[in-house]
């Protein structure tokens, strides 16, 4: 099943029977293939003992409803079993990992078999497909390789498509635009920042996209990004641009995906069992409302998921589409459960800046972070308030805000705009400090 | 010797110097001068008072960060040249001043510097006979003034 052949141009569908299936069809499959993620989670022994405690065996699933019977997992059970204790199969069944970078902790590492990557290739090709792409199109991944998902993530998926696939990897933008020029490169893929920085240095070297390039799509994701933010990146590049979804935890990007009516995520649902549930109660919302995004992973054999807790929130839009796909519609991602922050695709936690402000005695403990969107770029200010005044000279106090936002650097890879402000400045409220101000106007 | 200065550390947003200066009416200190550059997202707002202990514990209270340094007060006499000669002779020595400014009070000015090498700076004053002004010759000096 993983390698059917690619099917004609004309076709709407890169895998018809899966994308089109009614939802009854849908439905069937995902109690069928529940039941066998039962069955191989059975086999490692941290699922065992959690399926047995609920009482869970694949007969407890009769209808797509009983996932809610099944625990939740977390990021935290990855870390706790960090690297490979949630692994369902021997290691030398495992030919990838990917792994997050760690920064708040231990790091999650991911483990895929090799039907577990071209499953992952599958849905991307099928995402690639239904926003028009064909063999002969040239697709540029300006995405970060390596550990990161969305670069292998979008190179085999192409591939499996059967485009010709640059993998151009991010940064040095005066080389990606000469080989979206000399390469004919009809479709590219980056961070929503990232583009907007290829159209600045596009529009300084003098090169009209519009005239210059043979641009037909782009598929932007990994960072959250405003409806308004892609109508601008629209206009400047004169195509259109999908919102793309994906986490390393499911297989990384491909997991959702817009298709040509613009009007939300495609979730698939022969991979996935798609939750909304209230962060607090953990009780399922109805459709329209907003919630955090729960995911079960029912074609994986590395490591499936049961019922992970993405802290993504979002709300279900439909289940059916113009497109003809019956697959889960859901609304972009609305913000965080929990604390993170996605700055230029970084992932960042409050408690990695708090760390490194610890180290310095002349600091106090009351910080203050601001997003803002500034010329379409992220940008980040931590504010933070001086314990006791150490010195009265100007430059010392200069020299410690610059060993300040270097430390900073080192440990979030972004350069914040660091400010020290005096003791009792910063906005305390009900005693609990409020820690990070999201003025981006990526969620709307 | 050296007189006691209150450095206080402030943002550029506005009504942060009136904040300091409300406290210090408020408590009822009474300031022989003051001084703030202009330097961006933060300053530092240095003054003598009459009695520092008291302004310092004043301003702590209130939650500012706040210093007291140890500054020179050079008395020199209104005359031209005066003040190029006293800094010239710390910097003969390889002595860097890190800030000064001045005033004039009951006819003599003052020159208020905080050097590096705190120890080695008085040695040159004390060395090359410069008047120097105590708190209390400050504040009898600010008393006649008024």
């Amino acid at each position: 099943m993983s390698k059917f052949p690619v099917p004609d141009d004309s076709c709407e569908y890169f895998d018809q029977e899966h994308e089109t299936m009614t939802r009854e069809q849908i439905e069937a499959l995902q109690v069928e293939r529940l039941r066998d993620t039962i069955k191989r989670c059975q086999k490692n022994p941290v699922y065992k003992k959690r399926l047995a405690e609920a009482d869970i065996t694949p007969e407890s699933i009769q209808t797509v409803a009983d996932v809610r019977k099944l625990p939740f997992t977390t990021k935290q059970d990855l870390r706790e079993n960090y690297p490979f204790g949630l692994a369902c199969v021997p290691l030398r069944d495992c030919v990838r990992l990917h792994s997050s970078s760690g920064t708040t902790g231990n790091p999650t590492v991911i483990l895929h078999t090799q039907n577990d990557l071209d499953e992952w290739a599958n849905q991307v090709a099928r995402n690639l497909w239904m926003i028009g792409l064909r063999p002969s199109d040239v697709f540029q991944n300006s995405s970060g390789y390596g550990m990161f998902t969305g670069g292998l993530g979008f190179q085999y998926g192409a591939e499996r498509l059967g485009m010709l696939t640059v993998p151009a990897a991010a940064g040095n933008s005066l080389r990606q635009i000469k080989f979206m020029k000399d390469f004919g490169t009809t479709a590219v893929h980056a961070v929503p920042s990232y583009v907007t920085r290829l159209y600045e240095v596009m529009q300084e070297t003098g090169v009209d996209p519009r005239k210059d390039l043979k641009l037909k799509a782009l598929a932007i994701g990994a960072e959250p990004h405003s409806e308004a933010q892609r109508q601008r990146i629209e206009q400047m590049l004169g195509v259109k641009a999908y919102n793309s979804f994906g986490m390393s935890e499911m297989c990384g990007p491909g997991v959702g995906f817009e298709c040509k009516e613009q009007n939300g995520l495609h979730f698939w649902e022969d991979y996935y069992i798609v939750e909304i549930v209230n962060p607090d109660t953990l009780e399922p919302v109805p459709d329209g409302e907003i919630g955090e995004l729960v995911l079960t992973s029912i074609c994986r054999e590395a490591m499936p998921l049961l019922r992970y807790r993405t802290r993504d929130l979002t709300r279900v839009l439909g289940r059916t589409c113009a497109c003809g796909r019956n697959h889960i519609r859901l609304d972009r991602m609305k913000g965080r459960s929990d604390d993170m922050m996605v700055l230029r695709g970084v992932n960042i936690f409050p408690i990695q800046i708090e760390k490194i402000l610890m180290n310095f005695k002349e600091l106090a403990s009351n910080y203050l972070i601001t997003l803002t969107t500034d010329d379409d770029n992220d940008n980040m200010t931590v504010e933070v308030e001086l314990e006791e005044l150490f010195t009265d000279d100007y430059g010392r106090l200069q020299e410690l805000k610059r060993e300040v936002t270097r430390q900073l650097k080192d440990e979030i890879l972004l350069t914040p705009i660091v400010k020290l402000v005096p003791k009792g400045t910063l906005p305390v409220s009900e005693g609990k400090a409020v820690r990070v101000v999201d003025k981006r106007k990526v969620y709307q | 010797m050296t007189i006691r200065q209150i450095s206080v550390f402030i943002d550029d947003k506005a009504g942060s110097l009136v904040r300091v200066l409300d406290v210090l009416k408020e408590e009822g200190h009474q300031i022989i001068t003051s001084t703030l550059t202009d330097s961006p997202e933060f300053a530092i707002y240095r003054v003598l008072c009459t009695d520092p202990d008291k302004a310092y514990e004043s301003l702590h209270k209130a939650g500012f960060n706040v210093m007291m340094p140890d500054v020179f007060a050079l008395v020199v006499d209104d005359e031209p040249g005066m003040a190029a000669r006293a800094i010239g002779v710390i910097a003969e020595e390889g002595i860097s001043v890190r800030y000064m400014y001045s005033f004039l009070l009951g006819g003599k000015g003052i020159l208020v510097l905080r050097t590096h090498q705190t120890n080695k700076a008085q040695e040159v004053i004390t060395l090359a006979k410069l008047k120097q002004a105590s708190e209390s010759e400050l504040k009898s000096l600010m008393e006649q003034s008024i």
